[in-house]
């Protein structure tokens, strides 16, 4: 089959961007308050990456997309709720804490094997997904670590586009510094992509989907192992919120003309 | 102490070494001082010895990657260079710059080595145990942390530290060899997003100018402005040099297909899933709602904001100054005033 791709993408869940994060120190080092009553989301990078791969196995016929997971059994539960009405994939599920302060070499090992023990799994057809950095620990490295694991060599990370070429190569843009892409062409898979934004919307929510997807999701769920991603290696010395808080000066009744006086000068222009 | 290893990477010209890689090598220079160890500068790129020239005098131990197959960023060819320099130089920690060049490489480089890797350190203290301070939850809480596992990779943030700038001179590298896997990547350059003269986020600039979604919603007459909208922003943007910058429900409405700002794009967003800049000042209009902006000002100096609503909860204790009017009004006046 020309051009048919097998991707998986790892996609972590995150407190929702909107809630007020207190660190607490628990008995594996530092967490967060209430964290297991907190509202999650699917990571925002990471849920660029499955839509992408969503666009991309629609486009590329006998393809197929399976969505790596590791996080609270309950939680991931909840979130399938609304994920799965997104983009049709397959859940591989992993039972274990989800959270900035996890060990992200532990996490990469215990997706690494996840993916490794995925049935019918085409190492040549294989492309690995995933944010390019998450909203929790943000370091930009587990999907990465993913890839060297799996003997992957060719790796691209802030990707912002993928585009296939009939000869099964593709050209990747991905961000570099002075908000310009690099473009690079490679030879095909197997590859890793850590993407930023993409360039697709969030897909409206599909019902039907939703229900295809919920007929695989839940015994995934419940079949769900336990991942060990202890680390005895880190040290927290504090985790500490910022405490920078600005007196802001609220200025009313300043015509337009008066504020862009004040602002040319702020700027600096004269 | 075994040695404390600066790896650093030529910019586009292939022969000088970037910004963040000098930062990186101050940062290296002083770290190695307290900690009483030697230091040792890894140079990856196309012409490795005329950049190492910019290093001369630090006093340390140089090591040179150079050559074509280095002169371009690709994770394969990047990731042996840098796995070939630890093994020459066995050190305990290595510094390097989180560019985009080795963000992409070096955790797998850890992996190769057998060490450890943290990002986006803001700050490295301690004279006997080596403390990274970083940021987690996207810049909503700050840690200061420890290894025991070496060597231990610390990629830094840029602006973290002043850029390494002594005499420059003829320096003896010593050249390591790399044995390069197969390359499968060929890199074909740099390309700019279509942005229709309005740029994305620029580092260099003074002022960063954020646009919220407020830009596009019905105003006073009950209407859409947004041609004038877009044509005030691209207005103030080429008489002021700042950088653009936008919020994501803005962003979101363009890809959505709605016809909003043209000229933006998910590179201009700041934020949770955009970039958290750092200009000296920034001036957000019509922006809305509290964490998401909170986080993408984190590192902004001096903030002021336009805004209609005068108990909008982000810039309250966030922003230096709320000017409360019509953004359409005063970013006019504005061009008037800036020509």
């Amino acid at each position: 089959m020309p051009n048919s791709f097998h991707i998986v993408v790892c996609a972590g869940i995150v407190p929702d961007p909107l809630q007020t994060l207190e660190p607490v120190s628990g008995p594996n080092g530092p967490a967060i308050k209430n964290e297991m009553l907190l509202p999650a989301v699917l990571d925002p990078w990471a849920a660029s990456a499955l839509y992408e791969a969503a666009h991309l196995a629609a486009n590329h016929p006998c393809s197929k997309v399976w969505l790596v997971s590791l996080g609270p059994k309950g939680k991931l539960q909840q979130l399938m709720m609304s994920v799965a009405q997104k983009a049709s994939f397959e859940l591989v599920p992993l039972d274990g804490p989800a959270g900035g302060f996890v060990d992200a070499d532990a996490t990469a090992a215990a997706l690494a094997d996840a993916i490794h023990a995925i049935a019918g799994l085409d190492p040549s057809k294989l492309l690995i997904f995933g944010g390019w950095e998450s909203a929790a620990r943000g370091a930009g490295v587990t999907l990465q670590l993913v890839g060297e694991r799996l003997g992957i060599a060719d790796q691209f990370q802030g990707v912002d586009r993928i585009e296939v070429r009939e000869d099964g190569s593709f050209e990747v843009l991905e961000r570099v510094e002075g908000g310009i892409h690099q473009v690079s062409i490679c030879a095909g898979a197997p590859a890793v992509l850590g993407w930023a934004t993409g360039s697709l919307p969030e897909p409206r929510n599909n019902p039907q989907i939703g229900m295809a997807n919920m007929r695989t999701i839940m015994p995934a769920l419940q079949r769900a192992k336990a991942a060990a991603v202890a680390s005895t290696d880190v040290h927290y010395i504090s985790v500490s919120l910022p405490g920078q808080q600005r007196t802001t000066r609220v200025v009313k009744g300043m015509t337009p003309d008066e504020i862009a006086r004040e602002l040319v000068e702020w700027i600096g222009a004269r | 102490m075994d040695p404390v290893l600066v790896l650093a990477h030529c910019d586009e010209t292939g022969a000088t070494l970037s910004k963040g890689s000098l930062e990186a090598v101050t940062a290296g220079k002083e770290l190695a001082e307290r900690l009483d160890a030697t230091i040792i500068i890894g140079v990856i790129g196309g012409d490795s010895w005329c950049a190492a020239k910019s290093v001369a005098f630090t006093g340390a131990r140089i090591l040179a990657v150079s050559g074509k197959a280095f002169a371009q960023p690709r994770f394969a060819s990047d990731a042996a260079a840098c796995e070939a320099l630890c093994r020459a130089a066995q050190p305990a920690i290595v510094l390097a710059p989180h560019s985009s060049r080795f963000a992409r490489v070096m955790a797998a480089v850890a992996h190769r080595v057998g060490g450890c890797i943290d990002t986006h350190i803001a700050a490295i203290d301690g004279t006997e145990d080596v403390k990274a301070t970083r940021w987690f939850y996207r810049q909503r809480m700050e840690a200061v942390l420890t290894r025991t596992s070496r060597p231990w990779f610390l990629l830094l943030d840029p602006g973290t530290h002043a850029p390494y700038a002594g005499k420059t001179g003829d320096v003896q590298a010593e050249p390591v060899a790399v044995e390069l896997p197969s390359i499968r990547t060929t890199v074909a350059g740099t390309r700019s997003p279509e942005q229709g003269g309005a740029g994305t986020i620029r580092p260099e600039a003074k002022l960063l100018f954020v646009a919220g979604a407020g830009w596009t919603k019905k105003q006073p007459d009950g209407e859409l402005h947004t041609a004038e909208a877009g044509e005030l922003i691209l207005q103030f943007l080429r008489g002021s040099g700042a950088s653009l910058g936008s919020s994501k429900s803005l962003v979101d409405q363009g890809s959505e297909g709605n016809g909003v700002l043209p000229f933006l794009s998910h590179l201009n967003q700041v934020g949770q899933t955009g970039s958290t800049p750092r200009h000296p000042k920034g001036l957000s209009t019509c922006c809305h709602g509290e964490e998401p902006h909170v986080v993408g000002w984190r590192f902004i100096g001096e903030r002021r904001a336009i805004s209609l609503d005068p108990n909008c909860g982000w810039t309250r204790g966030k922003a230096d100054v709320v000017y409360v009017a019509d953004a359409f009004q005063v970013i006019s006046r504005l061009n008037a005033l800036l020509g």
